[in-house]
């Protein structure tokens, strides 16, 4: 490795806490949470990415596998987030606190 | 030259994303994250990951961002700029979480160091034959997740009828004369 491992975690932990401070601050924009959500994805990909040009292959397999589940959520999750704007037009996420079936 | 490069482009990242997370417009903090997360794929292809760098660049900053970009487009928010930043009152537990995560940094930075040899980057050939040969039924899961959020999301676009503030009639979006449960490319389907 280029670098320590020990320092790709402390990158991949300060990028972890943006993401979450991100996730919990912005509660009044849904789609500030899901960017949140989107760094916090990626913090997880660094850490296997490290742990894989620290041991084997196998971690980046997985940080593959992470990026396919972020597009699955991310699809669906813009997909609600527009349907969530088309009922109340707003994207507060204090808004919906409520539930129909 | 390799370790200055990799904390130059930590700089960035981290920069890009606090810009990013900052921004009350949404379309700039997606920017900044696109810059964030090109100085990431770089990273990772110091670390021996050249498939995942460029998976990157293609997957997240070319088609998750503009999937972004174009539902903030089709949204029409009005006016961010105007939108009011979150209170203090609402970034204690975000500033409360983040400071335990920043003791575990902490305990990073002032532990002991690992070094190990450096591993030659891996191929397209090597990354693809361990994962199908080894991850093979991952791989089905992940085509069949793929599939039923293609589905959801099918469904939950779908305009109902039963919404009072929508018109019946653009429900078909290119076709307006058509009726709407006979027209648009979902009558195909």
């Amino acid at each position: 490795m280029i670098v320590p491992l020990e320092h790709v975690l402390i990158l991949a932990a300060i990028l972890f806490v943006l993401g979450l401070v991100g996730v919990l601050a912005w509660r009044s924009n849904i789609i500030m949470m899901l960017i949140g959500i989107e760094v916090m994805l990626n913090a997880a990909m660094l850490v296997f990415v490290g742990g894989a040009a620290r041991w084997n292959v196998d971690g980046q397999i997985f940080a593959l596998m992470i990026m396919a589940m972020t597009s699955a959520e991310v699809s669906l999750a813009l997909a609600l987030v527009v349907y969530l704007q088309r009922r109340k037009k707003t994207v507060n996420a204090d808004a919906f606190n409520e539930m129909r079936g | 030259m390799e370790q200055t490069l990799f904390y130059i482009l930590a700089v960035v990242t981290v920069i890009g994303t606090i810009f990013a997370i900052t921004e009350k417009h949404p379309v700039h903090a997606i920017v900044y994250l696109v810059t964030s997360f090109f100085a990431l794929a770089v990273i990772f292809y110091l670390l021996a990951a050249p498939v995942v760098a460029v998976f990157e660049v293609i997957i997240y900053a070319g088609a998750i961002m503009v999937l972004f970009l174009f539902v903030i487009m089709m949204l029409d928010l009005g006016h961010p700029e105007r939108a009011w930043r979150p209170h203090l009152r609402e970034w204690w537990p975000a500033l409360l979480l983040g400071g335990i995560i920043l003791g575990a940094i902490v305990t990073l930075a002032t532990g002991a160091r690992t070094t190990s040899k450096a591993i030659p980057p891996v191929s397209v050939r090597e990354f693809s034959r361990v994962l199908f040969q080894n991850y093979g039924v991952a791989v089905e899961v992940i085509s069949m997740q793929l599939l039923f959020a293609v589905v959801g999301a099918l469904y939950l676009g779908k305009r109902r009828k039963t919404n009072p503030s929508q018109p019946p009639l653009v429900s078909g979006g290119d076709k307006p004369f058509l009726p709407p449960d006979k027209g648009g490319p979902r009558g195909v389907i």
